[in-house]
């Protein structure tokens, strides 16, 4: 993995994406804006897909026909709500898809005809060759095109040559230019991007109609959203619950008949006659049972999951990929950029005996100065935090000569006023030291062989004075820096019931102890791509599902063996082929995330599923008495809500039924608040708020329609 | 010691022997269904039948075993019935009528033992005893063959084998069954339940006219009737003839025996999935449900104000004096919360809410603890749903038991718990709105309907008690509810062995912080809840006009 460039975004993120991922909650404008939608959707052709939904069309269809047959307020009422419920079902998903459509607009502007520029016969290496112009869509796998400063790129591709800056915002939405050069990681661009400088040469890799931002747009508008293997189980048990309330409902008919024929005495109602319960009230009594509520919403949940990784700037190339996420069992994460900050940093100066701190660190300093690698800088910053020492330009030193790091001295440092100073590995300062007439004393290999075993670099410090002294001063500790708050997310995953594992090409001794210092479970040292490959390996066959980010082209195997895999989209093609994500901000410590993401999709219908079966015990509580307390009074014994009539029963269970879908709209886009914690107390507190919430909440709810509803003219 | 004290020491001394044979027996029905030797006996069998015992099967060879073992007995029962005349110790009954026959032959064979037939007037010994006593045996085995079945789904990983039929029905029948039922025969015949091969002896009562009293090899017949949760009695009034059950501790031994291997199963259940704490899970789910079962069901009869048990100061009617109102309470729970079906008393006389219990109890599905074996694969596949829900809840695909559940098992489990309440309200409702149905009513308003509703319940969920009141031996109730069984036994067991194969072949995903775990009260509370709602849901318009519409009037 590369490890130098490029790590800004997680120090910068984008203000504004966090916003909109706050956000989530329902616009009413957006409402009236996927009405149309919605109404398109009452198509029996497309919403027999949705079976609880394709059973309330039906019975609304088949109350309307009733109610023309034989019209009254009580029927008219009913059938405007169950075809509101059907409605408002279309609603919910209607609105999750015009989230992802506004998002699709932008891609597709992206995306508008370019003509490129293909090389005819070009070589590597050669600078000359012929061109002829053809459509971007024209474009084959294989193909070879130049690109300038100014120019969209055709395709998506590798780089074969040449660097260049590219706007990537048409995809990323982030604003600063990035580098992509041929060779190494970086070599990858994505068509409908810009190339700000330079010229490249970029080698095809897509299918024609199958570029990135082809797929992206596919992806947020859900065009061919394939149900979530989850998504699919819980259809089934909702079409079976709905089957058995339609046998219950139906089956009762026969029983209301005799019934009535064994109390003749009892007068016809609107809810009961001769022939049994009416059309209208069975219906409405069969809508009620059904579970209604996340049948409704239950797509809107899948396409809000989806859209909720959008707004993180992740691209998941499957439902099946988020759901798997929330599955995680075990996280491999690389140790740089992702655990680590990017660099090592000096933490500490051990002199050696004899030598006081201030003058180890005025000389550390001293041969920092001119040093730019960011742990050059880091000893220039340590200095100044620990010990109070000035940061000077190396230009306010006069005649200092700056002696630069090779990797063949294996150190740098300065030579100004007749001192000679060198900082670098302990074996190179010491011969230095050593062939100047120096004797390094014994300590300063005892010091070098601490800072090794707690997992640091140790980068000695030695120096030649005026006198032409030659001696060690003392050594830098130089360590990899654990990011803030990295602790404390493991703690969570490991509340999760998820492993870390620590991927890391350092030794193993430096590894343990960047391991206990993150709180990470476990590590993989000195991991080539073959050796993560079979970790995975081995953690799948033990049953566990396996992530992991990427993005390099030796990364591909194991991201493609992962169960998700996510790509950087800084990374090569190859990595962003083999990955089921991509994340554009290339934020390795975004896969925490996503899990949270993908537990929450679940815990999003689980939820829901509860509180529309806990609904049903109130619905009961309204109807039964509702239809029966005629023939039987003693059933009105039933009605706890004391509801007004049994008209004004029946349409306010069907009216909470239809509005409840209304009211959870937000909850199904936003998704159930999610906090990292044991499976039992996520349970309990489910529990508590929707299987309780969901028996107590139409109580209230269809008490308070009926207070309002009665007073209806046409009402009895 | 008064009437409720004496009730709840009844119920406290059940409790304690169930609590005290709950490791033993199901430890050793564990080593039974686990063990690699045959017995000389069993490897004699597998001779005759024709069977490798060695040779495991895969779900779907195991369903055509069964079935196909499960029709030939039918076939052998109605024959038997229909020969009677020409065998031995028929007494000199005639042969038994075809449509009676071939209700009783599902009857048995599907261990539901609903009788259209008055016993003690209609089957003589041999039908008795080889054909119907037969069918307690291999009935009940059948059941635990099934449990043991899907249990193995769960225990074990990538394969296609669940266990061999034929040895699970033998090892059932020979070394679980078998042993308890002569042990427990010798103590009922102690307790004074007859036992002989004898032929109907006339007497003169007191009031001058004459009664044949008809013996027979009663003992034996009840102890598997109530072990193998079978419930057909010898005689028309079942456990509460006095041949059948003597005295107030034959009546203790008996509930006993209708509890023990249903509650002790989820301890084998644990012991093969290798974690006795998912079977005290199991068991605490049964038994919390159980318990709920009875003590109501003893309230609503103590407490009862219909009139006649405001006259007579207690609900004795149709109740036995030798039981009196709590042992009769208790024994109707317990036979309606197994698929057992034997009565000492008479459920139609129970008060409405009291009535309510018994049907509620079969609704449940007959997983309180169920039947054997029948009991314990419905609440597996109760768990399964709630396992579902309840893990969708902690952001994870639902597994049990290290197995995932997706869409091919809930499938399965769809269908499995869609099965029995289909047949009941189908049933019933076809039953009320034709003439044929509705002529055979005795009575008429909500009561009429509650017998009729018990009858589609008992048999849809092999329970086979009568509420009575109903003329069940024409041949339309003959054939709806020999359907009813007959559907009500074999699609769930299909169900739940294909369930089983599809669990063997997952491989187990590991526990981790983030599993639901399925040992703690929490889950227990879960599975309770989602047993008794959607009971409650599918189960309600039907019971408002029945015993509620009765009973709140």
């Amino acid at each position: 993995m590369s490890t130098s460039v490029l790590e800004a975004p997680e120090q910068t993120p984008a203000p504004q994406k966090d916003g909109k991922v706050g956000g989530g909650l329902l616009d009413p404008a957006q409402l009236v804006r996927s009405l149309p939608d919605a109404l398109r959707k009452l198509n029996p052709a497309t919403l027999w897909r949705n079976p609880v939904m394709f059973i309330v069309e039906i019975g609304a269809a088949f109350t309307t026909v009733l109610a023309v047959v034989d019209p009254s307020f009580f029927a008219w009422a009913i059938v405007v709500w169950l075809w509101l419920t059907v409605v408002f079902a279309n609603l919910a998903e209607a609105v999750a898809e015009g989230r992802g459509k506004a998002q699709a607009a932008t891609l597709r502007a992206a995306k508008r005809d370019t003509t490129a520029r293909r090389l005819t016969n070009w070589t590597p290496g050669a600078h000359v060759s012929t061109w002829d112009s053809v459509g971007a869509a024209d474009l084959r796998q294989g193909d070879v095109v130049v690109v300038e400063a100014g120019e969209i790129i055709p395709g998506d591709g590798d780089i074969v040559e040449g660097i260049a800056s590219v706007d990537e915002s048409a995809i990323t939405g982030e604003s600063a230019p990035v580098i992509r050069e041929s060779g190494g990681d970086r070599s990858a661009v994505t068509g409908g991007t810009k190339v700000l400088s330079d010229r490249i040469v970029v080698r095809i890799t897509q299918k024609p109609g199958e570029s990135f931002i082809d797929r992206m747009i596919a992806l947020v508008e859900g065009a061919n959203r394939q149900k979530t293997p989850n998504e699919i189980a819980l259809n089934i048990l909702l079409a079976a619950l709905t089957i058995i309330f339609l046998v219950a409902t139906v089956t009762m008919q026969p029983l209301a008949i005799y019934s009535k024929a064994q109390n003749p005495g009892v007068p016809d109602s609107l809810a009961l006659n001769g022939d049994g319960v009416t059309g209208v009230v069975l219906v409405s009594l069969l809508v009620c049972l059904i579970p209604t509520t996340i049948g409704a919403l239950l797509s809107a949940i899948g396409i809000a999951g989806m859209d909720r990784l959008v707004q993180r700037n992740v691209l998941a190339m499957s439902g099946r990929a988020v759901e798997a996420a929330g599955d995680v069992n075990t996280l491999l994460l690389d140790k740089t950029g992702t655990i680590t900050l990017g660099n090592r940093q000096a933490s500490e100066f051990l002199p050696v005996e004899g030598v006081p701190e201030e003058e180890l660190a005025q000389a550390a300093q001293l041969a920092s100065l001119a040093d730019e690698t960011p742990e050059g800088r880091s000893v220039v910053v340590y200095a100044k935090q620990a010990y109070g020492l000035r940061e000077r330009r190396p230009g306010e030193l006069a005649h200092a000569e700056w002696i630069a790091f090779t990797a063949q001295t294996r150190m740098s440092g300065v030579d100004v006023e007749g001192r000679q100073i060198r900082k670098g590995a302990a074996t190179s300062v010491m011969k230095w030291v050593r062939d100047n007439g120096g004797h390094p004393t014994a300590d300063v290999g005892h010091l070098v062989d601490g800072i090794s075993a707690s997992g640091g670099t140790p980068l000695v410090v030695g120096e030649v004075d005026k006198g032409g002294r030659a001696r060690v001063l003392g050594v830098i500790h130089l360590k990899d820096v654990v990011k803030q708050g990295m602790r404390e997310r493991f703690d969570e995953m490991r509340r999760m019931g998820i492993r870390t594992v620590m991927i890391t090409g350092d030794n193993p001794m430096t590894a343990r102890a960047i391991a206990q210092e993150a709180g990470v479970d476990d590590f993989l040292a000195e991991a080539t791509p073959e050796d993560k490959l079979a970790l995975i390996k081995k953690e799948q066959e033990g049953g566990r599902l396996v992530a992991m980010t990427g993005d390099g082209t030796n990364d591909a195997p194991a991201l493609a063996q992962a169960d998700v895999g996510v790509a950087m989209n800084t990374g090569t093609s190859a990595a962003k082929e083999a990955g089921n994500m991509v994340d554009l901000d290339s934020n390795p410590t975004k896969l925490i995330e996503i899990v949270e993401i993908g537990k929450q999709l679940l815990i999003t219908r689980g939820a829901l599923t509860t509180f529309s079966i806990a609904n049903d015990i109130a619905k009961y509580f309204a109807i039964i008495p509702a239809m029966f307390a005629a023939v039987y009074p003693g059933l009105d014994a039933l009605n706890v809500m004391r509801l007004h009539s049994p008209q004004s029963a029946i349409l306010s269970a069907v009216v909470f039924n239809a509005l409840v879908i209304i009211a959870l709209i937000p909850l199904a886009l936003r998704g159930v608040r999610y906090r990292p914690s044991s499976a039992s107390k996520l349970l309990s507190r489910n529990l508590y708020v929707y299987g309780l919430g969901g028996i107590v909440a139409p109580f209230i709810g269809i008490k308070l329609i009926d207070l309002l509803i009665h007073f209806l003219p046409g009402m009895q | 010691m008064g009437a409720t004290a004496a009730g709840v020491v009844f119920i406290a001394s059940l409790i304690l022997a169930l609590g005290l044979t709950y490791r033993p027996l199901g430890d050793y029905m564990y080593r039974v269904y686990s063990s690699r030797r045959h017995t000389a006996l069993e490897r004699g069998i597998y001779r005759l039948i024709g069977v490798r015992p060695d040779s495991e099967q895969r779900w779907a060879v195991y369903a055509r075993a069964l079935l196909a073992f499960s029709v030939i007995s039918i076939l052998v029962v109605y024959g038997m019935q229909r020969l009677q005349d020409k065998l031995f110790l028929s007494l000199g009954m005639p042969p038994v009528t075809g449509h009676i026959a071939w209700n009783t032959a599902i009857s048995f064979v599907t261990n539901t033992n609903w009788q259209a037939y008055s016993g003690e007037s209609t089957m003589g010994h041999l039908v008795q005893m080889a054909a119907l006593a037969v069918q307690n045996f291999v009935s009940a085995a059948v059941g635990m063959a099934v449990a043991v079945a899907l249990v193995r789904g769960f225990a074990r990983s990538r394969t296609d084998e669940i266990g061999n039929f034929w040895v699970d029905l033998v090892r059932g029948t020979v070394r679980i069954l078998l042993p308890i039922a002569v042990v427990g025969a010798l103590v009922l015949v102690a307790g004074g339940i007859v036992q002989n091969f004898a032929s109907p002896h006339e007497v003169t009562t007191l009031t001058g006219g004459t009664q044949a009293i008809t013996g027979g090899p009663v003992a034996s017949q009840e102890v598997i009737k109530e072990l193998g949760n079978n419930g057909g009695g010898f005689y028309n009034t079942n456990s509460a003839h006095p041949f059948e059950n003597a005295t107030g501790w034959t009546n203790w031994v008996e509930i006993f025996l209708i509890l023990l291997i249903p509650f002790a199963l989820p301890r084998t259940f644990g012991r093969l999935v290798g974690q006795n704490r998912q079977g005290y899970a199991i068991l605490a789910v049964m038994g919390t449900l159980a318990l709920a079962s009875v003590v109501l069901t003893n309230v609503f009869e103590l407490s009862g104000h219909a009139t006649v048990v405001q006259a007579v100061g207690s609900a004795m009617e149709g109740k036995d004096v030798r039981f009196g109102v709590p042992d009769s309470a208790t024994f109707a729970a317990a036979t309606t919360l197994t698929s057992t079906g034997a009565v000492n008393s008479f459920h139609d006389s129970f008060t409405p809410f009291g009535g309510m219990m018994t049907m509620f109890n079969m609704m449940l599905g007959e997983v309180a603890p169920g039947g054997a074996g029948a009991g314990l694969y419905g609440m597996l596949v109760l768990a399964v749903i709630t396992v579902f829900v309840a893990g969708l809840m902690v952001g994870r695909t639902p597994e049990y038991l290290g197995k995932k559940i997706g869409s091919r098992e809930i499938k399965l489990a769809s269908m499995y718990f869609l099965t029995t309440p289909t047949l009941v309200l189908v049933g019933m409702a076809v039953a009320m709105g034709n003439q044929a149905g509705l002529a055979a009513m005795l009575n008429s308003g909500a009561h009429g309907f509650s017998e009729i509703l018990y009858a589609f319940t008992s048999a849809s969920n092999n329970n086979g008690s009568a509420f009575g009141g109903v003329t069940v031996n024409t041949p339309w109730y003959d054939v709806a509810l020999g359907l009813c069984m007959a559907f009500g036994r074999f699609l769930p067991i299909v169900f739940v062995l294909a369930l089983a194969g599809s669990l063997a072949r997952q491989a187990p995903v590991p526990e981790s912080a983030g599993t639901l775990p399925t040992h703690r009260p929490q889950f227990v509370g879960m599975v309770v809840g989602v047993t008794i709602i959607v009971v409650a849901l599918t189960f309600l318009p039907a019971l408002a006009l029945g015993p509620l519409a009765e009973g709140l009037s």
